[in-house]
């Protein structure tokens, strides 16, 4: 019989990351697709419990309730897989472009031997296995590719498709941890929570993000206010990520995040190559800056050439004015 | 305190392209990976404060002089470059493969890598590299520091709600990001000092992995096409005085149903 497909996930505060349930659906997509079995594997502390709401999307889950302790979650996740894929042997696994999950790619690389299509923005069935479409080259290309044997790992990029629940939810089951020859010890020593991380750019559909045009920290103030009246999220670029203006978690480029919002405003910012490549599919691009001359006009949808000071609270208000607020 | 740096040579951001099918076009020049020179940097300022020997390592089927040079200049010692035609069209299985091959041959108590490039966008190269090799692995570093009198190395890991302080004994492998600062320009006498530094070539048969387990034939991707993104229509240009633009960027919002 034909290999499953698992769609291998992440639990965070006791719950599958959202990354984690768009995989499932996926996973379930390319399953109906292809005539084959999807699953979805969840392993580390509380996995069983956070299985109750991964089943909402379909696949069945096999959950291994295993406890990290002061190891980075990424080997445990990585070693329970590999336990796991040697005993079942499924076909194809679909792991997340997350921190965690890049790492775990990339351990089970080496442990399975297995092949690696990554950075998928979108994956479909396509004769005899997934096909990955990405975004290279700063976007200037889009490639389909797929995996040469009958098996490998598929690295899912957030939102390339949207989580759905299943007329008909999965089963759970509970799996005991395999015995593994463990993977190195690195030791968890603190955890440390800073509020500036905690910003879900990827995800946003809406990002207004900052340059050095806002010429200091205070100046993201009124990028803050059209992202909130928006309903989005603040973006930067590095050159005021390096400045400190912001923290590193709001930065769009080729060493920051890559982001595809519908809409992308730009306020102050030039354009450059490295930006650019974080953000060029985005649905919809604004931008606004006082050269008329910037590069992020040869991109952008419409070039608003002015002031951002004198802009973007005017657009703020009328924004809010337009939602009756 | 002797430290390996993985560095890619990678297509010049922005004048990428394909050649022969899906070949990436080595010929336009080559520069090292924006992550890999973080990390370089990185462990130069550690063998400033330890004392101790930085060798480059990069897996590139063409000369990548351009980006090892650069990272002599800037401060490495000696650069270690497998190259064999062979290699071309290599995917991240291959890399890991080679690069853990050639780092059995070379003596460290730490491995650096990028936590990702600018063409391949995989970010999985570091985690496949140190697994094989039994390391204990340290990503999406924002700090580290080794203590080599405890002869452990102490990584601030960059996570969705801050950092974590992670710890490992050295030998280790740390994949590290640009939080980690600036790299620096080569000065004129580190590029004179460059021109006497010894690029050491080695071959797949150096480091003993087989030709037929790396390169576009067994490479377990394909490529089945790649065609530019539909075209973006050209922007509207607004240049009215800021009452009026905002109106027009409400306007503009509005007709695409985004507000
Ligand atoms: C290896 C490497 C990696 C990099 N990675 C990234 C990355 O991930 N992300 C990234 O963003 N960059 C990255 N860069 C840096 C990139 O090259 C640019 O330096 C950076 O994007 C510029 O940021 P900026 O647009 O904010 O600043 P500038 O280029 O200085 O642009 C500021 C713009 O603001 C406009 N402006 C000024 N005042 C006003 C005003 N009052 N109203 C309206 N407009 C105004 C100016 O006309 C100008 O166009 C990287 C560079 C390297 C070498
Ligand atoms: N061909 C290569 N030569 C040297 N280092 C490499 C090579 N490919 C990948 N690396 C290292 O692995 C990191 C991650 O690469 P990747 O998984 O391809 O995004 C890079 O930042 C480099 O440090």
């Amino acid at each position: 019989m034909a290999g499953e497909i698992w769609a291998v996930g992440e639990i965070a505060d006791g719950q599958p990351t959202r990354l984690t349930r768009e995989l499932a659906t996926l996973a379930a997509g390319l399953a109906a697709a292809s005539g084959r079995t999807a699953r979805s594997v969840l392993v580390g502390a509380g996995a069983s419990a956070a299985a109750e709401s991964l089943a909402a999307h379909g696949p069945d889950v096999l959950a291994v309730d295993v406890d990290a302790g002061d190891r980075p979650v990424a080997a445990a996740i990585a070693e329970q897989i590999a336990a796991l894929a040697r005993d079942r042997q499924p076909s194809f696994l679909l792991v997340g472009a997350s921190n965690d999950g890049r790492d775990v790619a990339g351990m089970l690389q080496a442990m399975l031997d297995w092949g690696a299509l990554v950075n998928a923005a979108g994956v479909r069935w396509q004769g005899d296995g997934p096909q990955a479409e990405m975004s290279v080259f700063g976007g200037r290309l889009v490639t389909q590719s797929h995996l040469a044997g009958d098996h490998g790992i598929v690295i899912v990029r957030p939102s390339a498709v949207a989580a759905e629940e299943a007329a008909q939810p999965g089963a759970i089951e509970r799996v005991g941890a395999a015995a593994v020859e463990p993977l190195p010890a690195v030791r968890v020593v603190d955890r440390i929570s800073e509020a500036s991380a905690v910003v879900s750019i990827e995800e946003a559909p809406i990002i207004v993000a900052g340059g050095r045009g806002v010429g200091g920290p205070d100046g993201f103030a009124v990028v803050e206010e059209l992202a909130e009246a928006l309903g989005g999220v603040v973006g930067a670029t590095r050159a005021v990520v390096d400045a400190g203006w912001i923290g590193y978690a709001h930065q769009i480029g080729q060493t920051g995040k890559t982001v595809k919002p519908s809409l992308y405003v730009a306020a102050g910012i030039s354009g450059a190559i490295q930006h650019k490549v974080g953000m060029q599919t985005s649905g919809t691009i604004v931008a606004i800056n006082r050269d008329p001359d910037a590069p992020i006009g040869e991109f952008a949808d419409l070039m608003v050439v002015g002031d951002l000071f004198e802009i973007l609270p005017r657009v703020s208000a009328a924004v809010r004015a337009r939602r009756g607020g | 305190m002797r430290i390996v740096v993985l560095l890619k040579a990678v297509p010049v951001v922005g004048n990428e392209k394909l050649v022969d099918g899906w070949r990436v076009d080595r010929s336009a020049g080559l520069e090292a990976n924006g992550n890999d020179e973080y990390v370089l940097e990185a462990g130069l300022k550690l063998i400033e404060q330890h004392g101790g020997e930085l060798v480059t390592l990069t897996m590139c089927p063409t000369p990548a002089m351009e980006a090892i040079r650069k990272a002599l200049a800037m401060g490495a010692a000696r650069a270690v470059h497998v190259q064999d035609p062979a290699l071309a069209g290599s995917d991240t299985l291959a890399t890991g493969l080679v690069l853990s091959a050639a780092l059995r041959k070379l003596e460290y108590d730490l491995v650096f890598a990028g936590a990702d490039t600018s063409d391949g966008q995989g970010g999985i190269v570091g985690a496949a590299v140190a697994s094989r090799l039994g390391l204990p692995y340290l990503s999406y570093a924002a700090r580290i520091e080794p203590d080599p009198g405890a002869g452990t190395v102490r990584v601030r890991r960059i996570s969705a709600t801050g950092y974590d302080v992670i710890e490992a004994p050295m030998p280790a492998f740390v994949a590290g990001t640009q939080l980690l600062g600036e790299p620096r320009y080569p000065s004129l006498r580190g590029i004179m000092q460059a021109r006497q530094k010894e690029i050491a070539s080695w071959t797949l048969a150096d480091v003993g992995v087989e030709p037929s387990s790396v390169g576009s034939a067994a490479s377990q991707t394909e490529v089945d096409s790649a065609t530019p993104p539909p075209p973006r229509g050209g922007a509207t240009v607004v240049r009215e005085a800021p009452e009026v633009a905002a109106e027009r960027i409400v306007e503009f919002l509005a007709s695409r149903r985004l507000v």
